[in-house]
């Protein structure tokens, strides 16, 4: 007895979510030699948000890689150390940097595979924080996920807390597939709670019921969990029971977790920090309405960004989803 | 290396060539190349087959057993010379238009038919040959090689990886970042460049307003200029880089200079932009016939031989197009496969939707 309440509390530590993706990536590397790290300013700065602090004065030079500045050369690359056995891990510095990597990320990385009928694997991840709420210039705030999403050959995750990121980012690194890993970068200095001895975790593409609730079933991913929760918690006091889900992985998509929630609800509101037009939350919209129709009391509503770019940081705080906003989209599914 | 960039821009290009057009060898002080007749009978051997194969492609696109062809009519010398460079250990990275390479690297021909016929969109297995997968994007190749090299250093392998394209890549983005990559990586990697004058139907000077291969000096590591048309000068020009890039010198940029004899693919009518008499000069530069003047004047091959090859290509030719022909169209249920590795339920689901619509169809009948 003794021996085993010594571990659990050696185990359990408590992690900024940055750090327990730091985490993630020093035990993937320890387990496996073929796992590397590249990206722009990976290597002695530890990343511009300190993600792979360390990792290059623990594991040299030549696993953890400081590239020229060029996203394209940086996908391109990895997919070339992955045909040769590598599993490379990619960090593209902001969202909007990815843009440049989309030719190889879309017409190599998530096609290669099928062009070779299967003879070979692309083990590459493509890290990307994401999302806005930092005050940062243009190109540092955006949601760039459905663009992945839609491109087949591809997996796509989102990490929204730090014992899920510390789990999600060494299970898409063991992943055969490319994963994009999406990272909330407003939520990387929030503090929790990480079992790194944890076994009891769900799979990659599992989503996770975060909070239970009977009356609406509120679905977000990423930075937006959060405020999802912060919602059901305010709610609560208005007498509402919202049942918030964490959806972790966008392609593919956990329908059960999701269906199994509305038909119980009848009442879902999706949100997101990208554009409601086009978003992911129109291919949520869809699903459930196909899957859930009869179950529904109310059309499932959407809260996120709208259609115009991301906007200056002085004004960020009315473009992104917030509270208030989440409430307001909840309050709507009850007047039909 | 040291580079004068005044000098350098105002000096004409440089060729190396060991065998003229019309058969004779010649020297050149930093190059060369010490073939057995076999060799040699072997290159002409190579030259021939991948012509009648490329002959072959062409004729049954024509007759709509392939969709498009991609013809390398004028570069065999710069692709069967720079692929019987390799050892089996390097890695080659291909356009959609290195068939002699993939010849050099024992590919069935009729893969590579198969893409252009639409059956796949490849299909040979990239680590059974070191060839990789044909990349129809326009230098996106250049980076995964780069890539491939920067793993052969981890692995600290006697090895190289060599990858093609055209002078009309050079334009790209992915090329430019590839020659930096492997610059300051020193990645044992070999850039050849076929500059076959054409990219589809814009000449060289849309790209270029310096010969490409003074391109690297640029980037710091060495180009060279060969006569693309000539076997030998490719081969000699290639093994040395390859040499270098195996011994940790780092990356070699070839401009192989040669001529894009027939259209850019099938769907393409190159009359509508360049003149009949350029053709016929490139024609007195045909990288067949040299090979075949050298041998008769050098008494290496006789008549018979050459008899020898022809009848052996006309069987190769018939060979291609029978089992061409007998390719079957993939099954429906081919779309799902291959896309992940893993599972992928939504792929599941959508594959047991459709065969269940399939079988709509077969109730009915």
């Amino acid at each position: 007895m003794t021996v085993t309440t010594a571990r659990t509390v050696t185990t359990v530590t408590t992690l900024t979510l940055a750090r327990a993706i730091n985490e993630g990536l020093r035990k993937a590397m320890e387990e496996n030699p073929k796992v590397l790290i590249m990206g722009e300013d990976v290597g002695k700065l530890g990343g511009v948000f300190r993600v792979t602090d360390g990792l290059q004065k623990d594991f040299g030079e030549s696993r953890v890689i400081d590239t020229p500045l060029a996203e394209s050369g940086i996908i391109g690359t990895a997919v070339g150390l992955a045909l040769r056995g590598y599993r490379p891990v990619c960090e593209i510095q902001f969202d909007g940097f990815v843009f440049p990597a989309m030719d190889q990320i879309v017409t190599q990385l998530a096609k290669m595979r099928l062009r070779s009928l299967g003879a070979i694997k692309l083990p590459v991840v493509v890290r990307v924080p994401c999302g806005g709420g930092i005050g940062a210039v243009e190109h540092h705030s955006e949601s760039p996920e459905v663009y992945f999403t839609h491109t087949a050959g591809l997996r796509v995750v989102a990490c929204a807390n730090p014992a899920d990121a510390y789990t999600m980012i060494q299970q898409a690194i063991a992943c055969d597939d490319p994963v994009i890993f999406f990272e909330p970068k407003r939520r990387y200095w929030d503090k929790a709670e990480v079992d790194t001895a944890a076994t009891d975790v769900l799979p990659l593409h599992a989503a996770r019921v975060v909070r239970q609730g009977s009356d609406v079933t509120l679905l977000a991913y990423g930075p937006m969990v959060k405020t999802c929760l912060e919602a059901a918690t305010a709610a609560e006091e208005d007498g509402r029971a919202i049942e918030v889900i964490d959806l972790r992985s966008l392609n593919p998509l956990d329908t059960e977790t999701i269906f199994e929630s509305v038909r119980r609800t009848g009442r879902c509101v999706v949100v997101h920090e990208a554009p409601v037009y086009s978003g992911f939350g129109a291919e949520l919209a869809a699903r459930i309405t196909e899957a859930c129709f009869y179950h529904l009391e109310a059309p499932v509503l959407r809260v996120g960004g709208f259609s115009t770019p991301y906007p200056p940081s002085r004004l960020e705080e009315h473009y992104l989803p917030d509270l208030d906003r989440v409430l307001d989209a909840v309050d709507r599914t009850f007047t039909y | 290396m040291t580079f004068d960039a005044s000098r350098d821009a105002q000096a004409p290009p440089e060729l190396v060539q060991l065998l003229t057009p019309e058969g004779e060898r010649v020297d050149h002080p930093d190059y060369d190349i010490d073939l057995t007749p076999e060799e040699i009978r072997g290159l002409y051997r190579d030259l021939v087959l991948v012509r009648r194969i490329d002959l072959e492609a062409v004729s049954l696109q024509r007759q709509g057993e392939l969709g498009i062809w991609a013809s390398l009519l004028g570069q065999e010398a710069a692709q069967i010379g720079s692929g019987r460079a390799l050892t089996d250990a390097d890695m080659a990275f291909p356009t959609y238009r290195e068939h002699g390479v993939a010849w050099c690297r024992d590919v069935d021909p009729v893969k590579l038919l198969g893409l252009f016929r639409g059956v796949s969109h490849g299909g040979w297995d990239p680590t059974e040959h070191n060839f990789h997968l044909y990349t129809i994007v326009i230098g996106s190749q250049t980076l995964h090689a780069v890539g491939y090299a920067m793993g052969i250093q981890r692995d600290g392998a006697e090895a190289a990886a060599i990858v093609y394209f055209g002078d009309g890549a050079t334009s790209q983005g992915d090329v430019n970042e590839s020659f930096i990559w492997a610059s300051v990586t020193n990645a044992p990697v070999v850039f050849f460049c076929q500059n076959n004058q054409w990219a589809i139907s814009e000449p060289l000077e849309k790209q270029t307003r310096i010969p490409l291969y003074r391109r690297a000096s640029g980037f710091g590591f060495p180009g060279i200029r060969v006569d693309g048309n000539d076997v030998f000068a490719c081969l000699a020009v290639t093994r040395k880089a390859l040499a270098d890039a195996r011994s940790g010198q780092g990356p070699t940029l070839i401009e192989a200079y040669t001529y894009r004899m027939g259209a850019h693919t099938t769907s393409d009518d190159p009359t509508r932009y360049r003149v009949a008499e350029e053709l016929e000069a490139w024609k007195l530069k045909d990288p067949i016939e040299r090979v075949k003047a050298y041998l008769f004047k050098n008494q290496l091959a006789d008549q018979a031989f050459f008899d020898a090859i022809d009848a052996e290509a006309e069987a190769l030719g018939r060979d291609v197009r029978k089992r061409c022909l007998e390719m079957p169209d993939p099954d429906p249920m081919a779309i799902f496969q291959h896309v992940y590795a893993e599972r992928h339920p939504l792929l599941e689901e959508e594959r047991e939707q459709f065969a269940a619509y399939l079988a709509t169809f077969e109730s009915e009948a």
